[in-house]
Protein backbone atom coordinates (compact mmCIF):
# COMPACT_ATOMS: atom_id res chain seq x y z
CA UNK A 1 0.00 0.00 0.00
CA UNK A 2 2.96 2.50 1.18
CA UNK A 3 4.64 2.19 -3.00
CA UNK A 4 0.44 2.83 -4.06
CA UNK A 5 0.38 6.21 -2.03
CA UNK A 6 4.05 6.92 -2.89
CA UNK A 7 3.19 6.66 -6.47
CA UNK A 8 -0.38 8.28 -6.94
CA UNK A 9 0.74 11.17 -9.39
CA UNK A 10 2.26 7.74 -11.59
CA UNK A 11 -1.26 5.49 -11.09
CA UNK A 12 -3.02 8.29 -12.23
CA UNK A 13 -1.49 9.39 -15.22
CA UNK A 14 -1.34 5.40 -16.42
CA UNK A 15 -5.33 5.43 -15.78
CA UNK A 16 -5.79 8.43 -17.37
CA UNK A 17 -3.76 7.48 -20.29
CA UNK A 18 -5.42 3.51 -20.05
CA UNK A 19 -9.17 4.84 -20.24
CA UNK A 20 -8.81 6.92 -23.02
CA UNK A 21 -6.95 4.31 -24.76
CA UNK A 22 -10.35 2.02 -23.96
CA UNK A 23 -12.39 4.37 -24.36
CA UNK A 24 -11.35 5.94 -27.97
CA UNK A 25 -12.17 2.62 -29.66
CA UNK A 26 -15.32 1.91 -27.73
CA UNK A 27 -17.37 4.74 -28.77
CA UNK A 28 -15.58 4.77 -32.71
CA UNK A 29 -16.50 1.35 -32.79
CA UNK A 30 -20.04 2.16 -31.32
CA UNK A 31 -20.25 4.65 -33.91
CA UNK A 32 -19.60 2.34 -36.69
CA UNK A 33 -21.21 -0.68 -35.51
CA UNK A 34 -24.65 0.87 -36.21
CA UNK A 35 -24.53 1.32 -39.80
CA UNK A 36 -23.00 -1.73 -40.46
CA UNK A 37 -25.47 -3.65 -37.89
CA UNK A 38 -27.97 -2.01 -39.37
CA UNK A 39 -27.14 -3.18 -42.84
CA UNK A 40 -26.70 -6.54 -41.51
CA UNK A 41 -29.79 -6.77 -40.02
CA UNK A 42 -31.68 -5.80 -43.35
CA UNK A 43 -29.83 -7.82 -45.87
CA UNK A 44 -29.00 -11.56 -45.74
CA UNK A 45 -25.92 -11.40 -48.06
CA UNK A 46 -24.77 -8.35 -46.13
CA UNK A 47 -25.22 -10.69 -43.15
CA UNK A 48 -23.22 -12.94 -43.86
CA UNK A 49 -20.13 -11.48 -45.09
CA UNK A 50 -19.98 -9.01 -42.42
CA UNK A 51 -20.64 -11.80 -39.27
CA UNK A 52 -18.05 -13.80 -41.04
CA UNK A 53 -15.78 -11.19 -41.48
CA UNK A 54 -16.11 -9.96 -38.02
CA UNK A 55 -15.26 -13.61 -36.68
CA UNK A 56 -12.58 -13.46 -38.81
CA UNK A 57 -11.28 -10.13 -37.36
CA UNK A 58 -11.90 -11.18 -33.63
CA UNK A 59 -10.25 -14.39 -33.90
CA UNK A 60 -6.95 -12.78 -34.47
CA UNK A 61 -4.56 -12.32 -31.52
CA UNK A 62 -4.59 -9.17 -30.35
CA UNK A 63 -0.48 -8.54 -29.88
CA UNK A 64 -0.33 -9.92 -33.76
CA UNK A 65 -2.72 -6.88 -34.75
CA UNK A 66 -0.70 -4.68 -32.87
CA UNK A 67 2.33 -5.18 -34.33
CA UNK A 68 1.66 -5.61 -37.73
CA UNK A 69 -0.25 -2.27 -37.76
CA UNK A 70 2.44 -0.17 -38.16
CA UNK A 71 3.53 -2.20 -41.51
CA UNK A 72 0.82 -1.74 -43.36
CA UNK A 73 -0.83 1.73 -42.26
CA UNK A 74 2.83 2.86 -42.01
CA UNK A 75 2.36 4.35 -38.27
CA UNK A 76 5.37 4.50 -35.78
CA UNK A 77 5.77 1.72 -33.63
CA UNK A 78 5.30 3.79 -30.01
CA UNK A 79 2.33 5.62 -31.93
CA UNK A 80 -0.84 5.06 -29.90
CA UNK A 81 -2.94 4.35 -33.11
CA UNK A 82 -1.95 0.71 -32.88
CA UNK A 83 -3.61 -0.20 -29.89
CA UNK A 84 -6.56 1.92 -30.71
CA UNK A 85 -6.88 0.53 -34.41
CA UNK A 86 -7.12 -3.09 -32.97
CA UNK A 87 -9.36 -2.33 -30.32
CA UNK A 88 -12.15 -0.36 -32.81
CA UNK A 89 -11.83 -3.79 -34.81
CA UNK A 90 -12.74 -6.11 -32.05
CA UNK A 91 -15.37 -3.30 -30.96
CA UNK A 92 -16.82 -2.99 -34.27
CA UNK A 93 -16.62 -7.37 -34.40
CA UNK A 94 -18.63 -7.85 -31.19
CA UNK A 95 -21.16 -4.70 -31.48
CA UNK A 96 -22.18 -5.75 -35.21
CA UNK A 97 -23.63 -9.10 -34.26
CA UNK A 98 -25.56 -7.43 -31.57
CA UNK A 99 -26.86 -4.54 -32.93
CA UNK A 100 -28.08 -6.92 -36.15
CA UNK A 101 -29.75 -9.61 -34.02
CA UNK A 102 -31.35 -6.67 -32.33
CA UNK A 103 -32.41 -5.34 -35.14
CA UNK A 104 -33.94 -8.25 -36.32
CA UNK A 105 -35.51 -9.09 -33.81
CA UNK A 106 -37.74 -5.77 -33.23
CA UNK A 107 -41.07 -7.15 -33.61
CA UNK A 108 -42.77 -6.84 -36.91
CA UNK A 109 -45.78 -5.49 -35.54
CA UNK A 110 -43.80 -2.22 -33.98
CA UNK A 111 -42.46 -1.62 -37.25
CA UNK A 112 -45.86 -1.64 -39.10
CA UNK A 113 -47.17 0.29 -36.35
CA UNK A 114 -45.00 3.16 -36.58
CA UNK A 115 -44.57 3.29 -40.47
CA UNK A 116 -48.67 3.34 -40.30
CA UNK A 117 -48.54 6.31 -38.07
CA UNK A 118 -46.39 7.95 -40.58
CA UNK A 119 -42.41 7.38 -39.65
CA UNK A 120 -40.29 7.86 -42.31
CA UNK A 121 -37.59 4.49 -42.29
CA UNK A 122 -34.70 7.35 -41.11
CA UNK A 123 -36.75 8.25 -37.87
CA UNK A 124 -38.39 5.14 -37.38
CA UNK A 125 -34.98 3.43 -36.71
CA UNK A 126 -33.58 6.51 -34.58
CA UNK A 127 -36.87 6.87 -32.95
CA UNK A 128 -38.29 3.22 -32.80
CA UNK A 129 -36.40 0.44 -34.16
CA UNK A 130 -32.63 1.50 -32.34
CA UNK A 131 -34.33 2.25 -28.73
CA UNK A 132 -35.94 -0.95 -28.83
CA UNK A 133 -32.50 -2.24 -29.78
CA UNK A 134 -30.67 -0.59 -26.29
CA UNK A 135 -30.65 -3.03 -23.67
CA UNK A 136 -28.57 -5.27 -26.66
CA UNK A 137 -26.43 -2.78 -27.70
CA UNK A 138 -25.82 -2.12 -23.88
CA UNK A 139 -25.09 -5.72 -23.20
CA UNK A 140 -22.63 -6.34 -26.46
CA UNK A 141 -20.94 -2.62 -25.37
CA UNK A 142 -20.26 -4.21 -21.42
CA UNK A 143 -18.27 -6.96 -23.04
CA UNK A 144 -16.80 -4.59 -25.66
CA UNK A 145 -15.45 -2.30 -22.66
CA UNK A 146 -14.35 -4.90 -20.36
CA UNK A 147 -12.69 -6.91 -22.84
CA UNK A 148 -11.20 -3.38 -23.93
CA UNK A 149 -9.78 -2.46 -20.44
CA UNK A 150 -8.06 -5.79 -20.21
CA UNK A 151 -6.57 -5.90 -23.46
CA UNK A 152 -4.95 -1.90 -23.67
CA UNK A 153 -2.45 -4.38 -21.23
CA UNK A 154 -0.98 -5.52 -23.96
CA UNK A 155 -0.08 -2.20 -25.52
CA UNK A 156 2.86 -2.00 -23.06
CA UNK A 157 4.89 -4.70 -24.82
CA UNK A 158 5.36 -2.56 -27.81
CA UNK A 159 6.40 0.36 -25.35
CA UNK A 160 2.46 1.99 -25.24
CA UNK A 161 1.48 3.43 -21.69
CA UNK A 162 -1.23 2.25 -19.72
CA UNK A 163 -1.26 0.11 -16.78
CA UNK A 164 0.54 -2.55 -18.46
CA UNK A 165 3.50 -0.79 -17.87
CA UNK A 166 2.95 -1.69 -14.29
CA UNK A 167 3.05 -5.31 -15.64
CA UNK A 168 6.50 -5.14 -17.74
CA UNK A 169 8.36 -2.42 -15.42
CA UNK A 170 7.54 -5.03 -12.34
CA UNK A 171 8.35 -8.30 -14.22
CA UNK A 172 11.77 -7.00 -15.26
CA UNK A 173 12.65 -5.78 -11.96
CA UNK A 174 11.25 -8.43 -10.05
CA UNK A 175 9.13 -6.40 -8.23
CA UNK A 176 5.51 -8.14 -7.13
CA UNK A 177 4.01 -5.41 -5.82
CA UNK A 178 3.69 -3.18 -8.91
CA UNK A 179 2.48 -6.30 -10.99
CA UNK A 180 -0.64 -6.86 -8.42
CA UNK A 181 -1.08 -3.50 -8.00
CA UNK A 182 -1.78 -3.12 -11.57
CA UNK A 183 -3.92 -6.34 -11.85
CA UNK A 184 -6.07 -4.97 -9.54
CA UNK A 185 -6.53 -1.04 -10.63
CA UNK A 186 -7.40 -3.06 -14.08
CA UNK A 187 -10.22 -5.02 -12.10
CA UNK A 188 -11.55 -2.15 -10.46
CA UNK A 189 -11.80 0.12 -13.55
CA UNK A 190 -13.51 -2.53 -15.75
CA UNK A 191 -16.22 -2.69 -12.59
CA UNK A 192 -16.74 0.74 -12.97
CA UNK A 193 -16.81 1.36 -16.54
CA UNK A 194 -19.24 -1.85 -16.58
CA UNK A 195 -21.41 -0.17 -13.56
CA UNK A 196 -21.77 3.13 -15.63
CA UNK A 197 -22.79 1.32 -18.73
CA UNK A 198 -25.77 -0.36 -16.85
CA UNK A 199 -26.22 2.64 -15.22
CA UNK A 200 -26.58 4.35 -19.03
CA UNK A 201 -28.71 1.14 -20.10
CA UNK A 202 -31.44 2.14 -17.37
CA UNK A 203 -31.54 5.68 -17.71
CA UNK A 204 -31.88 4.69 -21.52
CA UNK A 205 -34.53 2.75 -21.37
CA UNK A 206 -36.93 3.92 -18.63
CA UNK A 207 -40.22 1.75 -20.34
CA UNK A 208 -38.58 -1.76 -19.14
CA UNK A 209 -39.10 -0.66 -15.77
CA UNK A 210 -42.36 0.67 -16.04
CA UNK A 211 -45.89 -0.34 -14.44
CA UNK A 212 -44.23 -2.81 -11.82
CA UNK B 1 10.27 -1.45 -47.51
CA UNK B 2 6.51 -2.06 -47.64
CA UNK B 3 4.89 -5.07 -45.52
CA UNK B 4 4.37 -7.44 -48.56
CA UNK B 5 8.65 -7.33 -49.13
CA UNK B 6 9.11 -7.56 -45.11
CA UNK B 7 6.85 -10.35 -45.01
CA UNK B 8 8.42 -12.39 -48.14
CA UNK B 9 11.78 -11.46 -47.39
CA UNK B 10 11.77 -13.03 -43.45
CA UNK B 11 9.58 -16.22 -44.89
CA UNK B 12 11.09 -16.89 -48.15
CA UNK B 13 14.32 -17.18 -46.38
CA UNK B 14 15.24 -20.82 -46.01
CA UNK B 15 17.32 -20.24 -43.01
CA UNK B 16 14.23 -19.68 -40.44
CA UNK B 17 12.75 -22.86 -41.68
CA UNK B 18 15.55 -24.93 -40.18
CA UNK B 19 16.81 -25.05 -36.50
CA UNK B 20 15.90 -25.09 -32.88
CA UNK B 21 14.62 -21.56 -33.56
CA UNK B 22 13.16 -22.08 -36.92
CA UNK B 23 9.70 -22.10 -38.09
CA UNK B 24 8.60 -25.65 -37.55
CA UNK B 25 10.34 -25.96 -33.88
CA UNK B 26 8.39 -22.61 -32.95
CA UNK B 27 5.57 -24.15 -34.47
CA UNK B 28 5.23 -27.23 -32.34
CA UNK B 29 6.49 -25.36 -29.38
CA UNK B 30 3.26 -23.11 -29.60
CA UNK B 31 1.19 -26.21 -31.07
CA UNK B 32 2.51 -28.37 -27.57
CA UNK B 33 1.39 -25.43 -25.00
CA UNK B 34 -1.62 -24.78 -26.59
CA UNK B 35 -2.70 -28.70 -26.63
CA UNK B 36 -1.12 -29.46 -22.95
CA UNK B 37 -3.12 -26.43 -21.67
CA UNK B 38 -6.23 -27.06 -23.27
CA UNK B 39 -6.25 -30.85 -22.25
CA UNK B 40 -6.13 -30.22 -18.68
CA UNK B 41 -8.37 -27.22 -19.05
CA UNK B 42 -11.08 -29.48 -20.23
CA UNK B 43 -10.09 -32.48 -18.21
CA UNK B 44 -10.86 -29.83 -15.00
CA UNK B 45 -13.67 -27.90 -16.79
CA UNK B 46 -15.33 -30.02 -18.38
CA UNK B 47 -16.84 -32.57 -15.45
CA UNK B 48 -17.09 -29.50 -13.29
CA UNK B 49 -19.23 -27.41 -15.53
CA UNK B 50 -21.10 -30.82 -16.42
CA UNK B 51 -21.89 -31.15 -12.33
CA UNK B 52 -22.85 -27.75 -12.01
CA UNK B 53 -25.10 -27.54 -14.80
CA UNK B 54 -26.82 -30.82 -13.79
CA UNK B 55 -26.99 -30.10 -10.17
CA UNK B 56 -27.57 -26.67 -11.25
CA UNK B 57 -26.14 -25.85 -8.05
CA UNK B 58 -22.93 -23.12 -7.63
CA UNK B 59 -24.13 -22.05 -11.50
CA UNK B 60 -24.15 -18.07 -10.49
CA UNK B 61 -20.55 -18.09 -8.75
CA UNK B 62 -19.53 -19.94 -12.02
CA UNK B 63 -21.40 -17.47 -14.27
CA UNK B 64 -19.75 -14.88 -12.08
CA UNK B 65 -16.32 -15.99 -12.14
CA UNK B 66 -16.55 -16.50 -15.86
CA UNK B 67 -17.14 -13.08 -16.51
CA UNK B 68 -14.77 -11.67 -13.78
CA UNK B 69 -11.89 -13.56 -15.93
CA UNK B 70 -12.44 -11.60 -19.21
CA UNK B 71 -11.60 -8.31 -17.16
CA UNK B 72 -8.33 -10.43 -15.96
CA UNK B 73 -5.46 -9.18 -18.35
CA UNK B 74 -3.33 -11.90 -19.35
CA UNK B 75 -0.17 -10.26 -19.24
CA UNK B 76 -0.79 -9.35 -15.90
CA UNK B 77 -1.92 -13.10 -14.79
CA UNK B 78 1.17 -14.30 -16.49
CA UNK B 79 4.14 -11.72 -14.78
CA UNK B 80 2.41 -12.53 -11.23
CA UNK B 81 2.94 -16.48 -11.59
CA UNK B 82 5.88 -15.96 -13.10
CA UNK B 83 7.24 -13.59 -10.10
CA UNK B 84 5.90 -16.18 -7.89
CA UNK B 85 6.64 -19.66 -9.43
CA UNK B 86 10.03 -18.64 -11.30
CA UNK B 87 10.92 -18.78 -15.24
CA UNK B 88 10.22 -21.84 -16.85
CA UNK B 89 7.91 -23.63 -18.59
CA UNK B 90 5.52 -24.85 -15.69
CA UNK B 91 4.59 -21.48 -14.73
CA UNK B 92 3.53 -19.66 -18.18
CA UNK B 93 1.28 -23.29 -18.99
CA UNK B 94 -0.18 -22.76 -15.74
CA UNK B 95 -1.37 -19.64 -16.38
CA UNK B 96 -2.75 -20.75 -20.27
CA UNK B 97 -4.69 -23.58 -18.17
CA UNK B 98 -6.15 -21.13 -15.70
CA UNK B 99 -7.45 -18.85 -18.59
CA UNK B 100 -9.03 -21.58 -20.44
CA UNK B 101 -10.70 -23.67 -17.51
CA UNK B 102 -13.64 -20.67 -17.37
CA UNK B 103 -14.74 -20.79 -20.89
CA UNK B 104 -15.00 -24.51 -21.08
CA UNK B 105 -16.71 -24.80 -17.56
CA UNK B 106 -19.05 -21.85 -18.90
CA UNK B 107 -20.32 -23.46 -22.01
CA UNK B 108 -20.47 -26.82 -20.65
CA UNK B 109 -22.38 -25.33 -17.48
CA UNK B 110 -24.49 -22.89 -20.01
CA UNK B 111 -25.31 -26.24 -22.69
CA UNK B 112 -27.14 -28.03 -20.17
CA UNK B 113 -28.75 -25.50 -18.37
CA UNK B 114 -29.84 -24.15 -21.76
CA UNK B 115 -31.69 -27.71 -22.52
CA UNK B 116 -35.55 -27.83 -22.08
CA UNK B 117 -36.89 -29.12 -19.24
CA UNK B 118 -39.23 -30.83 -20.62
CA UNK B 119 -36.07 -33.25 -22.17
CA UNK B 120 -34.89 -33.61 -19.16
CA UNK B 121 -37.87 -34.95 -17.17
CA UNK B 122 -38.88 -37.33 -20.20
CA UNK B 123 -35.16 -38.95 -19.69
CA UNK B 124 -35.82 -39.59 -16.57
CA UNK B 125 -39.53 -40.49 -17.21
CA UNK B 126 -38.70 -43.47 -19.57
CA UNK B 127 -36.26 -44.50 -16.46
CA UNK B 128 -33.16 -43.46 -17.10
CA UNK B 129 -30.59 -43.12 -13.97
CA UNK B 130 -28.92 -39.81 -13.03
CA UNK B 131 -25.77 -40.66 -14.71
CA UNK B 132 -27.54 -42.13 -17.92
CA UNK B 133 -29.49 -38.79 -18.27
CA UNK B 134 -25.86 -36.55 -17.84
CA UNK B 135 -23.85 -39.16 -20.28
CA UNK B 136 -27.02 -40.10 -23.12
CA UNK B 137 -28.80 -36.74 -22.94
CA UNK B 138 -27.82 -33.48 -21.04
CA UNK B 139 -24.20 -33.89 -22.57
CA UNK B 140 -25.22 -34.69 -26.47
CA UNK B 141 -27.88 -32.48 -26.16
CA UNK B 142 -25.16 -29.39 -24.89
CA UNK B 143 -22.50 -30.41 -27.14
CA UNK B 144 -23.25 -27.17 -29.58
CA UNK B 145 -22.65 -24.96 -26.74
CA UNK B 146 -19.50 -27.03 -24.65
CA UNK B 147 -18.02 -26.90 -28.59
CA UNK B 148 -18.16 -22.80 -28.76
CA UNK B 149 -16.67 -23.04 -24.97
CA UNK B 150 -13.62 -25.20 -25.87
CA UNK B 151 -13.21 -23.29 -28.87
CA UNK B 152 -13.18 -20.21 -27.31
CA UNK B 153 -11.05 -21.52 -24.80
CA UNK B 154 -8.34 -22.68 -27.92
CA UNK B 155 -7.90 -19.47 -29.36
CA UNK B 156 -7.70 -17.39 -25.76
CA UNK B 157 -4.67 -20.43 -25.37
CA UNK B 158 -3.21 -19.85 -28.57
CA UNK B 159 -3.56 -16.13 -28.68
CA UNK B 160 -1.88 -15.84 -24.64
CA UNK B 161 0.57 -18.31 -25.76
CA UNK B 162 2.42 -16.00 -28.24
CA UNK B 163 1.96 -13.32 -24.96
CA UNK B 164 4.02 -16.12 -22.66
CA UNK B 165 6.90 -15.85 -25.08
CA UNK B 166 6.80 -12.26 -22.93
CA UNK B 167 7.56 -13.92 -19.90
CA UNK B 168 10.88 -16.59 -21.26
CA UNK B 169 9.08 -19.80 -22.94
CA UNK B 170 9.38 -20.74 -26.75
CA UNK B 171 6.74 -20.48 -29.50
CA UNK B 172 5.49 -18.22 -32.22
CA UNK B 173 5.65 -15.45 -29.69
CA UNK B 174 9.47 -15.44 -29.81
CA UNK B 175 9.74 -13.80 -32.97
CA UNK B 176 7.47 -10.99 -32.15
CA UNK B 177 9.43 -10.37 -29.32
CA UNK B 178 12.84 -11.08 -30.41
CA UNK B 179 12.16 -8.79 -33.31
CA UNK B 180 11.40 -5.92 -31.25
CA UNK B 181 14.49 -6.33 -29.34
CA UNK B 182 16.38 -6.14 -31.95
CA UNK B 183 14.31 -4.04 -33.99
CA UNK B 184 13.50 -6.06 -37.19
CA UNK B 185 10.48 -5.75 -38.01
CA UNK B 186 10.74 -8.16 -40.61
CA UNK B 187 10.49 -10.60 -38.14
CA UNK B 188 7.91 -9.11 -35.92
CA UNK B 189 5.90 -9.03 -38.35
CA UNK B 190 6.26 -12.53 -39.96
CA UNK B 191 5.48 -13.71 -36.36
CA UNK B 192 2.49 -11.59 -35.77
CA UNK B 193 1.21 -13.16 -39.04
CA UNK B 194 2.36 -16.57 -38.16
CA UNK B 195 0.26 -16.30 -35.06
CA UNK B 196 -2.61 -15.34 -37.13
CA UNK B 197 -2.52 -17.57 -39.43
CA UNK B 198 -2.72 -20.52 -36.92
CA UNK B 199 -5.63 -18.21 -34.58
CA UNK B 200 -7.38 -18.70 -38.26
CA UNK B 201 -6.40 -22.52 -38.78
CA UNK B 202 -7.31 -23.33 -35.43
CA UNK B 203 -11.11 -21.92 -35.08
CA UNK B 204 -11.60 -23.60 -38.83
CA UNK B 205 -10.36 -26.98 -37.29
CA UNK B 206 -12.80 -26.78 -33.88
CA UNK B 207 -15.86 -25.45 -36.43
CA UNK B 208 -15.00 -28.59 -38.56
CA UNK B 209 -14.62 -30.92 -35.83
CA UNK B 210 -17.68 -29.38 -34.26
CA UNK B 211 -20.00 -30.24 -37.64
CA UNK B 212 -18.57 -33.76 -37.28
CA UNK B 213 -19.52 -34.15 -33.39
CA UNK B 214 -22.66 -32.63 -32.77
CA UNK B 215 -25.54 -34.82 -33.69
CA UNK B 216 -27.49 -33.86 -37.30
CA UNK B 217 -30.86 -33.89 -35.53
CA UNK B 218 -29.27 -31.13 -33.00
CA UNK B 219 -28.41 -28.47 -35.81
CA UNK B 220 -31.59 -28.85 -37.94
CA UNK B 221 -33.93 -28.54 -35.09
CA UNK B 222 -31.91 -25.36 -34.01
CA UNK B 223 -32.02 -24.10 -37.78
CA UNK B 224 -36.10 -24.50 -37.67
CA UNK B 225 -36.44 -22.61 -34.42
CA UNK B 226 -34.19 -19.67 -35.19
CA UNK B 227 -35.63 -18.93 -38.93
CA UNK B 228 -34.61 -15.12 -38.31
Amino acid sequence: MTWVFDHLGLLGGLTGTHVYLALVPLVVGLVLAIPLGWLASRSRPARAVLLSVSGLLYTIPSLALIVVLPGIIGTKILDSVNVIIPLTIYTVALLVRSIADALTSVPATVVAAATAIGYRPLRRFASVEFPLAVPVVIAGLRVAAVSNISLVSIGALIGISGYGVLFTDGFQLGFMTEIVVGVVATLLLALVADALLLLIGRLLTPWTRAGR
Amino acid sequence: MDFVSFLTSWLFDGTHWTGSDGVPARLSEHLGYTAVALAIAVAVGFPLGAAIGHTGRGGLILVGAANGLRALPTLGVLTIVVGIAGIGLVPPITALIVLAIPPVMAGTYAGIRAIEPITVDAARGVGMREWEVLLRVEIPNALPLIFGGVRSAALQVVSTATIAAFVGVGGLGRYVFDGLAVQDYAQVASGAVLVAALAIIVDVLFIGLQRLVVSPGLTSAKSKGTSS
